[in-house]
């Protein structure tokens, strides 16, 4: 199986102190990933190091054996909740029609097919009928549904979700994870920053697990172990109930 | 009304609007503090270009204003990530150095010009029709009316053309750049439009006041709606009001023009922070209020509930009772009970009270949805 995304030697720095350091990792195209550490591992700057938001000190990332540049439009991000302002006034369609600026390039606006496209996502992860409420009115996790359903209307080949199960309600973890199903049956690559190690086993068939470095990756049978969960959280592990 | 003040009115409401539609967007990106910033900061700016053209309403004073405003924005984005001072810290540091540069400039060298420094702070825009545009002997008008216009037709337009892209840039600057826009060049376009807006408006209202009509209209509609392209429709009607009136109210009392039009801007603020329809201050008393009576109905119509068909339920469910279970007062606990018995919550039955079917139906719903 080809690898949706190559990391070689790469190393992020904010000043002299390494944020990540020396990382290597193959993503399996087809794969859904989960990313696990503890605070302050570098997964979100994984994330933004792969969609060139971050400049790093060294190394290089391949998405489909390409630069991000080059594949911009086949990737797909949905960023944490809480990095935007949610009183923006603005409507829960229109955050999804944000999804396909991309598509649309400059100044064009978006038209009925897109307002058709972004309400056929908002169905898919049962917020059609909230399509015209202004954000600000919306739950913790109806505000996780529209980042994902942001998300689907780019269409990407590979997705990559920083921590969307975070403080959400079960109904929206249950969808959410539906939809990652759905999405890896389509043949997309899904990697996601994830927090609860009870349900990695459960939810995801590949693992990184990142401590600045990469303490292990591949298929979560292999390397989800108890002794490369205290690799990568020290001695703070106490439950590791799931882990083979 | 003579064609003067039809002039000025002209001129103020054209500054008003063209301060309001940058400052929309300053508001959003929560950067109301950099028009203060820029707005000082362009003195060195305009000095310089006044000391090259000798004249006020020379296009280039706009775009030497515009080169210190984006100076303004660079130097605090430098200090900020040097992570010594804080943004605040560095913003109040580069513009008082600037506007400090510039008020020695005018008293050094401008002193016996226009430009003398309480031109600078407040402007005057009862002189704007004086100074005049002619073309080959054609009186054409204000010239400050061209300059304010110009750069107001220019905000317009980069607002029109671009507002999906700064709309996308100030919700989630991250997904902007993943998707390919480039949320930096539209950040140092829309600080280089508030530039060559604030040294367009300063002629006429000055710097101080230049910040009130950038914020002020966009805040107040803020209050008023949920819907980006609302906001800025109403940030300009706010503004064409407050220039008008502003006038009218100057001419009353014969004060500053520029100084009424930013009061009536405070006042349009405080009376939308009061009575605006959902965020306004009675709006959220009212609210208050309505959940405070729902709650204690819901409080009641539980405590029936629970001791209906008991024994005890003779002496629980009598209004007397209520002060001292509930702990309410008196005429509470009587207003309580015939807003629920309106409702049709429950039935007094002589001094005693009995839940109908829809009370017994909320409570146990309020029971189990806390």
């Amino acid at each position: 199986m080809a690898n949706a995304i190559e990391v070689r030697d790469l190393t992020v720095a904010y000043r002299e102190s390494p944020v990540l350091w020396d990382i290597d990792l193959d993503v399996p195209s087809g794969a859904l990933m989960a990313i696990v550490g503890p605070n302050g591992a570098g997964k979100t700057t994984l994330i933004q190091a792969i969609l060139s938001l971050i400049k790093p000190a060294a190394g290089q990332i391949r998405i489909f054996g390409q630069p991000y540049r080059s594949v911009a439009s086949s990737v797909g991000y949905v960023p944490q909740r809480g990095s935007v302002d949610w009183d923006f006034p603005t409507s829960v369609l229109d955050v999804v029609l944000m999804g396909l600026y991309g598509r649309l390039g400059w100044v064009r606006r978006p038209g009925r097919d897109q307002r058709t496209e972004a309400m056929a996502a908002l169905d898919q992860v049962g917020m059609a009928e909230l399509a015209h409420r202004q954000i600000s009115q919306l739950s913790g996790g109806q505000q996780q549904r529209v980042f994902l359903a942001r998300a689907l209307v780019q269409d990407a080949r590979i997705y990559l979700m920083d921590e969307p199960l975070q403080g959400v309600d079960a109904t929206t973890e249950r969808t959410i994870i539906e939809l990652l199903r759905t999405l890896q049956s389509l043949g997309k690559t899904v990697m996601v920053v994830h927090h609860d190690l009870q349900t990695v086993s459960s939810y995801f068939d590949e693992v990184l697990l990142l401590n600045v470095r990469r303490i292990a990756s591949g298929p979560v049978s292999e390397v989800f172990t108890e002794a490369n969960l205290r690799l990568t959280y020290g001695g703070r592990v106490a439950i590791i109930k799931g882990a083979t | 009304m003579s064609l003067f003040q039809l002039e000025i009115q002209l001129v103020a409401a054209v500054v008003a609007v063209a301060c309001a539609l940058p400052g929309t967007f300053l508001v959003l990106r929560q950067m109301a503090m950099m028009s203060d910033a820029i707005s000082h900061a362009i003195l060195p700016g305009i000095v310089v270009g006044f000391f090259l053209t000798g004249n006020l309403s020379s296009p280039i004073l706009i775009l030497g204003g515009a080169a210190t405003g984006l100076l303004t924005v660079v130097l605090v984005e430098w200090m900020r990530k040097t992570e010594l001072v804080r943004e605040d810290a560095a913003i109040g540091l580069v513009f008082s150095a600037l506007f400090a540069a510039g008020v020695i400039l005018i008293a050094r060298y401008a002193g016996d010009v226009h430009l003398d420094t309480d031109a600078v702070l407040l402007g005057e825009l009862a002189f704007a029709p004086f100074d005049r545009l002619q073309i080959a002997g054609y009186d054409l008008g204000p010239q400050s009316l061209y300059s304010t216009g110009l750069v107001g037709l220019l905000c317009a337009a980069f607002i029109i053309l671009f507002y999906k892209e700064l709309k996308l840039a100030t919700f989630d600057s991250a997904l902007c750049a993943t998707l390919g826009f480039l949320p930096g060049l539209l950040h140092y376009a829309l600080m280089g439009l508030v530039s060559m807006t604030a040294v367009a408006a300063f002629d006429a209202v000055g710097s101080i006041l230049v910040v009130a009509l950038m914020v002020g209209p966009p805040i107040s509609a803020y209050l008023l709606t949920n819907r980006l392209d609302r906001m800025i429709l109403y940030s300009i009607l706010l503004a064409v009001t407050a220039a008008v009136s502003g006038y009218w109210v100057a001419h009353l009392f014969d004060a500053s023009i520029a100084g009424c039009m930013v009061a009536i801007v405070g006042v349009q603020f405080g009376i939308l922070l009061c009575i605006a329809p959902n965020q306004g201050l009675l709006a959220a008393w009212r609210r208050r209020k309505r959940q405070r009576w729902q709650f204690a109905i819901k409080m009641l119509v539980i405590h029936l509930l629970q001791h209906e068909g008991t024994p005890e339920a003779e002496r629980e469910c009598r209004v007397d009772h209520l002060q001292d279970h509930l702990a309410w007062e008196k005429p509470f606990a009587e207003n309580v009970v015939s807003r629920a018995s309106t409702k049709r919550l429950l039935n007094p039955v002589g001094e005693s009270l009995e839940l109908t079917p829809a009370g017994r139906e909320l409570a146990r719903e309020a029971i189990v949805h806390r």
